[in-house]
C-alpha cells in the first residue's frame, strides 16, 4: 500500500527538489503534501494522516525538533516515521533528535541517492 | 584592537562549504580565487545578496552575492528549470543555498568558535543599494568564478560582547 509523505522545509526549492526525489524513488510513495513550517504541518497530520514525515530543522515560526517533540506528545503520531534533513549537522542537534525519536539524520547538502537509501531503510 | 578568529581557518571553511553544495546540488563547476578582505563600510551594489545571522560566543553575519544573471542560473540548475527574471522562486533557491554554504561554514568553524546558532536566511536583489553592518570587524571575502561570472562568499564575526551591568548616571554635584 503506497505511503503518504509530508515534507516540511520553510524553502519551497527544497519541497519541490525533495518531491522529485520522492516521484523518482521508486519506493511506494503515495500522496505527497508539504508544510512550510512545524506549526503547518501539525495542522496537516490532524488534517490528513502520513505514513512517512521529511522534516528540516532551522525553520520559523516553530522549528523541526520542537515540531518532533509535539508530534511524539500525541499517540496517534508517536510511531510516524521522521527523517530530519538539515544543515544543522552538529553532534547536540543530531543526539537531540534522535532522543526525540528521529528514525534517521541527512546533512544539506545531499544527493538523491543518500535520501533514497535512508528512505528504503525506513520503510 | 577586535579579537578575530583565524583567517585561514575561515577561508578554508567558505571553500569547502561552498565547494560540497556547488558540487552536490548543483553540478556546477566552481573555482576558488584569492580572498581578500573588505572593511564594513557599506559600499552601493548591484544583483543579489543573501544573508544569514550567527550567533553564539561569536556573533556576525555570512553571505553570498552575485549578478541577478548568475542568481537566474544558479537556481535553475538547483530547480531543473529555466528563469528568465529573478523572482520568488530565484530568491527562495538563493535563501537555500546560502542557508546550506553558511550553515556549513558555521559547523566546519564550531570547533574553534563554539556552538553558534543560526538565523533564518534573508535574500535581497536589486541595484545601486547598499548592505552593511555595525560590526568594526572586516569581513572575510572568498570569491569564485562560475560559469564565466563571480559569486562570492562572506563572513564577518566578532566575539559577543559580555553582559554589563547597567551604568548608574554619574551623581553632580550642585554648582556653587
Amino acid at each position: 500500500m503506497p505511503v503518504d509523505v509530508l515534507i516540511v522545509d520553510d524553502s519551497a526549492a527544497i519541497r519541490k527538489i525533495l518531491q522529485r526525489v520522492l516521484t523518482q524513488a521508486n519506493l511506494g510513495v503515495g500522496k505527497v503534501f508539504e508544510a512550510a513550517d512545524g506549526r503547518e504541518a501539525l495542522d496537516a497530520v490532524k488534517q490528513q494522516p502520513v505514513g512517512l514525515i521529511l522534516s528540516d530543522i532551522n525553520m520559523p515560526n516553530m522549528d523541526g525538533l520542537q515540531f518532533l517533540g509535539e508530534l511524539r506528545s500525541h499517540d496517534q503520531w508517536k510511531h510516524v516515521p521522521v527523517l530530519m534533513i538539515s544543515t544543522e549537522g552538529s553532534q547536540t542537534k543530531v543526539m537531540e533528535a534522535v532522543q526525540l525519536g528521529a528514525q534517521g539524520f541527512v546533512r544539506k547538502p545531499f544527493t538523491a541517492d543518500q535520501i533514497k537509501e535512508k528512505l528504503a531503510g525506513i520503510l | 584592537m577586535v579579537q578575530e578568529l583565524d583567517q585561514g581557518k575561515v577561508v578554508a571553511a567558505i571553500r569547502q562549504a561552498t565547494g560540497d553544495v556547488f558540487s552536490t546540488m548543483l553540478g556546477v563547476e566552481i573555482t576558488s580565487l584569492d580572498a581578500y578582505r573588505q572593511p564594513c563600510r557599506p559600499e552601493p551594489a548591484d544583483g543579489v545578496i543573501g544573508l544569514i545571522g550567527l550567533t553564539g560566543r561569536w556573533t556576525g553575519t555570512g553571505g553570498l552575492a552575485c549578478t541577478g544573471e548568475l542568481a537566474r542560473k544558479i537556481s535553475g540548475q538547483f530547480l531543473m528549470s529555466e528563469f528568465t527574471s529573478v523572482d520568488q522562486e530565484v530568491l527562495d533557491a538563493m535563501g537555500e543555498i546560502t542557508n546550506m554554504i553558511i550553515g556549513n561554514f558555521k559547523n566546519a568553524l564550531e570547533e574553534e568558535a563554539g556552538p553558534l546558532g543560526m538565523s533564518i536566511p534573508m535574500v535581497v536583489f536589486g541595484h545601486n543599494f547598499t548592505a552593511g553592518t555595525t560590526y568594526s570587524a572586516d569581513w572575510v571575502v572568498v570569491p569564485f568564478a562560475c560559469d564565466g561570472d563571480r559569486l562570492e562568499v562572506k563572513a564577518c564575526l566578532v566575539p559577543k560582547p559580555e553582559n554589563k551591568s547597567p551604568r548608574r548616571p554619574a551623581a553632580t554635584k550642585p554648582e556653587a
